[in-house]
């Protein structure tokens, strides 16, 4: 299983990848969307993956039973997952915003901030 | 059970620890709530950040008299809980921080235009703080990226804040670069939590070396790409020149002064402390990375025209000055190291903030065409000369020192220094060339500037030797608001530079503590004697 999910986490990392090499900007936030979710794999895999038996401690005890789940990585995929969220939204509305006032999706038009070939250096002294 | 537990609650004076994190926090969003109140903001602002400054001192104090502090959320022992911890180098950068966003908000009065002051410039300048001081002070892995996307998120909200057509294209670059970063670092931080079990700092420090080392030399690399992607070191640094000229000076200085030094923070920490084995792996490529950044970056300032692009340029540039400390870490250049971040802090702060100022006198962004300030504003010109001077390390400068320190570094590193004959090691020989070589073209750049901007009396070309009509002296507005808090900020640069002792001092104390971890991991107590 954990072999599985690892290649799973491979799988969405190159695809992320690919999409990311790309000059689109819509296809770069897609990329970057599926490398969060890459990555929330790879931390799930991590924990160790296993069945069954839920990470709850019986009150008499004080420790979960043995070979029960991994909480922490849910946790750290809950927080990851939120704030990829609001990462991912921020960029999408600037990207469309981008889109309306710049009128470029593909970064090579999209040259305000450092203009294509530039101004010569400066000259004399 | 207890033995998950601490037994008694965190001792009210150790709050110092967390309060320059809560406050900002909370801070930020009250202000988020007064939005109407528009005249109350700015001075809730200066507040707040005031108290964190002092939050900071205190800390700094007490990290000073007895060595690391730590504190863990929750009554949880650590690693279970989250513990934030800080040493000498972590409350200084915080410290400076502080101050220096107590200066900004200052000048960001002067500088913002009205409809990004309504549209909560403040709540993001104080949930920036938050973000760069939960950075500096946390303990945990985990944590340390949570803090980052504060930044982060805080960070793209100044820079597209006004809304101008060039910086929106310049946050589309700098938002997915540095997303992409800390999407890196928290890839490395899930297979450092598979190799390890643990994300509490102190407790990778100890475990780290019982690990595969080709795993935490994978993971190591990760990290690197990662912090030096938000270090803005060679070769992932365009983002940086692409951006940090498009919002107004006042965010370029915030943005420039604090955010890569958070990178550079985080390599110090992660790879220097936490995986010292794995970094030695990289050195090579660490040591290449640091020549390269230290060499071609004023290059890209002595080619640019474009004011603050340039001063963009030689902000990498001394990145690629504090990664010499991470290739080669001996006490002296680690030293070097810390101190050079917390000289390019204040200077490249302060370098903004003129920039902003000459950029408003000669209404324009082109140095081609700025020639002739000297007559509209003479201590313009000497404050953008000390701070060029300071940015190059020439002597008896702020950035002299911080040079020295990683000269003496890496020729301990090279062998030079040595017996004669002894064998040498050419990664140190070239660090302390590039030093060297830095130095020089920083020099070059930086008074080409000075001459173009300021002694030149007219724009370039024909028009040189007349006077420039598009010139105009500052406003009193810019003078009270503007140039008195970047003369004060010089001030301390150059006051800072004469009396470089307890600087010097406090470097070499952090190095000592990065080397040699003990007092940290202690502090956090680890397995529970509390």
């Amino acid at each position: 299983m954990d072999y599985a999910v690892a290649a799973l986490a491979g799988l969405f990392l190159t695809a992320a990848i690919y999409l990311l090499l790309s000059r689109s900007l819509i296809s770069m936030l897609l990329g970057l969307a599926l490398l969060g979710n890459g990555i929330n794999l790879v931390i799930l895999v991590s924990g160790r993956l296993s069945r069954g038996v839920p990470p709850i401690a019986a009150q008499a005890a004080g420790v979960p039973l043995p070979g029960s789940a991994n909480p922490l990585p849910q946790a750290l995929i809950l927080t990851a997952i939120v704030i990829g969220f609001a990462m991912f939204s921020f960029l999408l509305v600037l990207a469309y915003r981008a889109y309306q006032a710049l009128d470029a999706d593909r970064t090579d038009t999209m040259r305000l901030a450092e203009p294509k070939g530039g101004p010569r250096p400066p000259l004399s002294y | 059970m207890d033995a998950v537990m601490f037994a008694t609650a965190t001792a009210a004076a150790d709050w110092v620890l967390i309060l320059p994190v809560v406050l900002p926090l909370v801070g930020g969003a009250i202000l988020l709530m007064l939005r109407s109140a528009r005249d109350l903001q700015w001075s809730f602002a200066v507040a707040v950040t005031a108290g964190v400054l002092i939050c900071d001192l205190l800390l700094l104090g007490r990290t000073l008299a007895a060595g690391p502090l730590s504190m863990t959320m929750g009554n949880w022992l650590p690693p279970f809980g989250i513990s934030f911890t800080a040493d000498s180098l972590s409350a200084t950068f915080a410290a400076t921080a502080a101050a220096l966003t107590l200066l900004l908000l200052v000048y960001l009065q002067m500088d913002v235009p009205e409809r990004a002051r309504r549209d909560g410039v403040y709540p993001l300048v104080l949930l920036l703080l938050a973000g760069v001081g939960g950075s500096f002070l946390t303990g945990d892995l985990f944590n340390l990226y949570v803090w980052f996307e504060v930044m982060l998120i805080a960070s793209f909200g100044l820079m597209v804040l006004g809304g101008r057509e060039i910086q929106l294209d310049a946050t589309v670059k700098y938002g997915i670069m540095n997303f992409l970063a800390t999407s890196l670092f928290l890839l490395s931080l899930g297979l450092l939590y598979g190799a390890l079990g643990t994300l509490n700092m102190a407790d990778i420090t100890l475990r780290a070396g019982q690990a595969d080392p080709a795993v935490m030399a994978g993971i190591a690399a990760l990290l690197l790409l990662a912090f030096g992607t938000k270090a803005a070191a060679f070769p992932v640094n365009t983002w940086l020149p692409a951006s940090y000229h498009a919002p107004p000076a006042a965010v370029s200085a915030l943005l420039g002064g604090l955010l890569t030094k958070v990178g550079v923070y985080a390599l110090l920490r992660s790879l220097v402390m936490l995986l010292p084995a794995s970094r030695e792996v990289l050195a090579p490529a660490i040591a290449l990375a640091a020549i390269l950044t230290l060499v071609l970056a004023p290059l890209g300032a002595i080619a640019e025209t474009n004011l603050r692009r340039a001063i963009g340029f030689m902000l990498i540039g001394g990145v690629g000055a504090t990664l010499v400390g991470i290739a080669v870490p001996g006490p002296a250049s680690l030293a070097g190291s810390a101190v050079y971040v917390l000289h390019a802090m204040l200077t490249v702060t302060a370098l903004y903030l003129v920039a902003g100022l000459i950029e408003k006198a000669s209404g324009q962004t082109d140095t081609r065409r700025m020639g002739g300030l000297y007559a509209a504003s003479s201590p313009l010109s000497l404050i953008f000369l000390v701070l060029v001077l300071s940015i190059s390390g020439i002597p008896p400068s702020l950035g002299f020192w911080p040079k020295l320190l990683l000269l003496e570094g890496s020729l301990d590193a090279s062998g030079l220094a040595g017996a004669p004959g002894a064998p040498l090691d050419w990664w140190g020989v070239g660090l302390a060339a590039a030093v060297l070589l830095n130095a020089f073209l920083t020099t070059i750049a930086g008074t080409r500037l000075w001459a173009h901007i300021f002694w030149r009396e007219g724009p370039e070309g024909a028009q040189s030797e007349v006077p420039n009509p598009a010139l105009r002296p500052l406003t009193r507005r810019e003078t009270w608001l503007g140039l008195v808090p970047t003369a004060v900020l010089a001030g301390v640069v150059v006051a800072v530079a004469l009396l470089p002792n307890p600087l010097l001092e406090a470097g070499r104390a952090a190095a000592r503590d990065l080397l040699a971890p003990q007092n940290y991991i202690d502090a956090t107590r680890l397995g529970g004697m509390s």
